[in-house]
């Protein structure tokens, strides 16, 4: 059927309604006066301003641990079960479950995991929203490994074992090679939704402690500072880098 | 001729479904030997217990190495061990070949396993690359060769680790045609050259009767029949080898003491010892048309003929019977649909097969 | 003699799979158990039990709390917070629906690119996406002076702090939720099917009706799910879009676990919140069985 101009009008608008928010904010964190709606004239006086900022300090640092580390175990373990998964267990209902902590609501595993590190005596620090990050994390690098399991051709083990290779010398050479876009592209996801996680943080963490959401968090609710606007922007820049690598990474090497 | 391969009352069942069902099947030394049969009649499960990607359930399959270093011949017990460790390669369906490195890396992976030296691994991966006409492309990587050449790169990798057997499971399946007649001829030049046995899996009856030395018909887990391909054609040993095996007619009868009984007469048939229920197979090139349909022990009407330039094939309607008689013969067709017509044959020509 | 060695032989293959599950899916399955499972468990304990002073629970059996979710109160908060997820959820299927459509009908090479600008702002911090409405709402902000420029309105509106500020807030943090299922089902959808239709006399709009919109029903309930849920558990949006003025159910759990610490109450909610999300899930799994037995018959 031949394509209609008027279709697209709906992507259009979405479109604008998605990046205009944005595209203002970015506008304003260059905005010179201090009313954070009124442009007056371009500075990156907030962009300094945000550098002194010792709570934002903090929190960048809080959340980077958190996500470095989150990022890592969820990306091992991740990939173990997507393996376990797609090769041996082969159960939907195991997948299912696997795949449970990225659906089931952000508020309910919060509220769930203070009840939890409450009731067995774990105090609430960094370690605790580290526990949690992992949880859903891996179940988003479970998922993409699944996706590219499912892309490659199970023989290619079996030809590795047939030519010789033991089991451990088959994983090395061809199991995690295979499964290297869909592992990098899983951990940057991770590392991605970590650094941006509110609601979990936000029942998990220790008062001494805050990660840079939960600093954004008291920054907005208690007022609007032009400081934000620039923090914004570094920060959407960053996503918006780690995304776009993540999504090269897995079609580059579909392509091949 | 000495065994080389030795499967005693293997079985294999997932959950209610029997994939192998009591197989026994020796194999010789230098063999080009085929499993033939329909999707699902256990051929591959079977390949793969060689290979030692399937546990079976029951049964042995031992190999005996009767190489002149081998004195005397020892024998190994395959089931107990683990896929890498077995002298046996297999070259798989969908050729798995890494994605990840270039043909010379995929050729030379089965030898880096065992350890050899650098300077033998290149020497004996140009030397097969030569063998299989592939040495311009060692530095290409599988995604970037054609459908026949990913096959030579396959069997390439297997055999360069001079396996004493080697498994080819539905190679020729991903080729097209012209292609696939090509490589026909290619496996069977292979075979003679490296002296490799060759154990190929097929659902093709022309591939295995065209390639192999001997053929295993498998149907519903079960070996039907063992036998070179121009015995499996001309006595097949029950009725679905005989169906299954080239065209032809089949009559439900009697063998009675004097003659074969069918449709309320008696049929030409080669005579045979047993007596009772039985079915008469006639291959078309052993069916002949008269224009005298009263003194053939068969008639019927044309319903179709069919030209192929060469040879031509006519389909015969007879009262009684479920499926026409075919019957073929060269040149162009004698007679028109809708003719009466007579069918005789030759009956030493003919196979009875007890049922 | 090889028999013996044989079945050994067999018995290793079959230790070695087991020991391969344990140790690929053994530590993921249980990590999840341990950090989701027994969390979301231990939330349907403590629901039966009633508060301790400082958070936790009393180990006293009561079904209290289920009593107390029923009163006007908490029934207003529901009703409220069903109104502004489902206003929301109807917006997004009727911006998203479009939207995944016009993506899955553009020439194959933008698709990717088009999916990605969609998902994008998704994977950015939350609460700066929240905030950028404050910058946009605000009777100081961009909306506010552009309509007084124009001559539209001659004072500033209040559009911050109101309910629809908070289905805006939702409906931007939701959006790519519903965009992404619909258009993995227009995708799928067999285009050979369309062209029978119209091949058989269907008009264009016949074809969407007939075909297209019951075979991508499942992905856009899908969707929808995914909008609703999450909207009726955010808290973060009602507070800052909506001023504390308009309370949703992830607030009053919010304030049940943080500040007026009745745990069992909260946990209360919080089933409340799950039971809508099994519900859900289990209608759409009801018709989408239904759709495609239909067209498995047809």
């Amino acid at each position: 059927m031949p394509s209609i101009g008027w279709l697209r009008l709906p992507l259009w608008f979405t479109y604008l309604f998605l990046y205009l928010p944005i595209a203002v904010l970015v506008v304003m964190s260059f905005n010179a006066s201090k009313i954070p709606f009124v442009w007056t004239g371009f500075s990156t006086r907030w962009y300094g301003e945000l550098a002194q900022n010792e709570l934002v300090r903090e929190g960048l640092i809080n959340t980077l641990i958190v996500a470095i580390g989150a990022t890592i175990v969820a990306t091992i373990l991740g990939t173990l079960l997507a393996i376990g998964i797609a090769r041996y267990v082969r159960s939907a209902i195991v997948e299912a479950y696997s795949l449970a902590p990225a659906i089931i609501p952000d508020l309910v595993l919060a509220i769930g995991l203070l009840a939890f590190f409450s009731l067995i005596g774990v105090s609430l620090s960094l370690f605790s929203v580290l526990l949690s990050h992992v949880v859903f994390g891996m179940a988003f690098v479970a998922a993409v490994v699944i996706a590219r399991l499912g892309q490659t051709d199970p023989s290619l083990e079996e030809a590795s074992r047939d030519l010789g290779a033991s089991a451990a010398s088959t994983f090395v050479r061809i199991t995690l090679p295979t499964l290297a876009p869909g592992i990098i592209a899983g951990a940057l996801l991770v590392f991605t939704l970590s650094i941006d996680e509110f609601v979990i943080a936000f029942f998990t963490d220790g008062p001494s402690t805050p990660t840079l959401p939960i600093v954004i968090y008291s920054m907005v609710r208690f007022g609007v500072t032009p400081e934000i606007n620039a923090l914004a922007t570094i920060l959407l820049l960053v996503s918006f880098t780690i995304v776009i690598s993540a999504q090269r990474i897995t079609r580059l090497t579909d392509a091949v | 001729m000495t065994n080389l391969l030795t499967i005693a009352h293997v079985s294999k069942a997932y959950g209610s479904v029997v994939a192998l069902d009591d197989v026994s099947i020796d194999i010789a030394a230098n063999e080009f030997f085929a499993l033939l049969g329909p999707s699902g009649c256990g051929k591959t499960t079977l390949l793969r217990a060689i290979a030692g990607f399937e546990d079976p359930d029951a049964g042995t399959i031992t190999m005996t190495d009767n190489t002149p270093t081998a004195n005397p011949p020892t024998t190994i017990d395959l089931l107990a061990l683990p896929p890498n460790k077995r002298p046996v390669n297999l070259m798989f369906q969908s050729y798995a070949l890494f994605p990840h490195m270039n043909v010379r890396t995929n050729i030379a992976y089965g030898l880096e396993r065992e350890g050899l030296p650098a300077a033998e691994i290149t020497q004996r991966v140009d030397e097969v690359l030569e063998i299989v006409a592939l040495t311009d492309k060692a530095t290409a990587r599988p995604q970037q060769l054609s459908g026949g050449q990913k096959q030579r790169v396959a069997l390439a990798r297997a055999i360069v680790k001079r396996p004493k057997l080697l498994l080819l499971d539905e190679p020729l399946s991903a080729l097209d045609r012209k292609v696939r007649a090509e490589m026909q001829i290619e496996l069977k030049r292979l075979q003679h050259e490296v002296g490799i046995t060759f154990v190929v899996v097929t659902h093709d009856q022309e591939e295995a009767m065209s390639m192999a030395d001997r053929i295993a018909v498998m149907h519903e887990g079960r070996v039907q029949q063992v036998a070179d391909p121009i015995t499996l054609y001309s006595k097949p040993a029950n009725v679905f080898v005989a169906d299954f095996i080239g065209s032809g007619t089949l009559i439900c009868g009697t063998v009675t003491a004097s003659g074969f009984d069918a449709l309320g007469t008696r049929l030409p048939a080669p005579t045979t010892t047993t007596t009772g229920s039985a079915v008469l197979l006639l291959r078309p090139e052993n069916v002949t048309l008269t224009t005298d349909p009263h003194h053939a022990p068969l008639r019927g009407t044309v319903v179709e003929t069919h030209f192929y330039g060469g040879s031509s094939t006519t389909s015969i309607a007879v009262p009684g019977l479920d499926a026409p008689v075919i019957a073929s013969h060269a040149g162009a067709p004698t007679v028109h649909a809708g003719a009466e017509v007579g069918i005789t044959w030759d009956p030493t020509g003919a196979v009875v097969i007890p049922g | 003699m090889t028999a013996a060695r044989s079945a050994s032989g067999r018995g290793a293959a079959r230790r070695r799979a087991l020991n391969a599950r344990a140790i690929f899916a053994g530590p993921g399955l249980l990590f999840i158990t341990l950090f989701m499972t027994i969390p979301v468990v231990l939330v349907l304990v403590y629901s039966f039990f009633q508060r301790g002073r400082f958070g936790g629970v009393v180990w006293e059996f009561t079904l209290e709390n289920y009593a107390r979710a029923f009163e006007p109160v908490y029934v207003n908060v529901f009703t409220e917070s069903l109104l502004i997820a489902g206003t929301t959820t109807v917006l997004a299927l009727l911006i998203g629906y479009p939207t995944a459509y016009a993506i899955a009908r553009l020439p194959q090479k933008w698709r990717t690119i088009a999916l990605v600008l969609v998902v994008l702002p998704f994977w950015t911090n939350f609460l700066i996406r929240t905030y950028a409405w404050i910058v946009l709402l605000n009777s100081e902000g961009l909306l506010n002076r552009a309509l007084v420029d124009i001559g539209f309105i001659s004072a500033p509106l209040g559009l911050l702090y109101t309910p629809g500020a908070v289905i805006v807030g939702l409906l931007y943090a939701y959006i790519p939720l519903v965009i992404l299922p619909v258009y993995a089902s227009v995708e799928r959808l067999d285009r050979q099917l369309l062209e029978a239709a119209s091949n058989l006399g269907a008009s264009r709009a016949r074809v969407f009706f007939d075909i297209t919109l019951p075979l991508t029903l499942p992905g856009a309930m899908i969707g929808a799910i995914f909008v609703f849920v999450p909207s009726m558990g955010n808290f973060v949006v009602p507070e800052l879009l909506g001023g504390g003025k308009t309370v949703m159910v992830g607030n009053l759990i919010r304030d049940q676990f943080l500040e007026t610490r009745d745990w069992p109450f909260g946990a209360v909610l919080a089933l409340f919140v799950i039971a809508l999300l099994v519900l859900l899930f289990a209608l759409q799994a009801y018709i989408s069985r239904r759709i495609n037995g239909r067209t498995a018959r047809a």
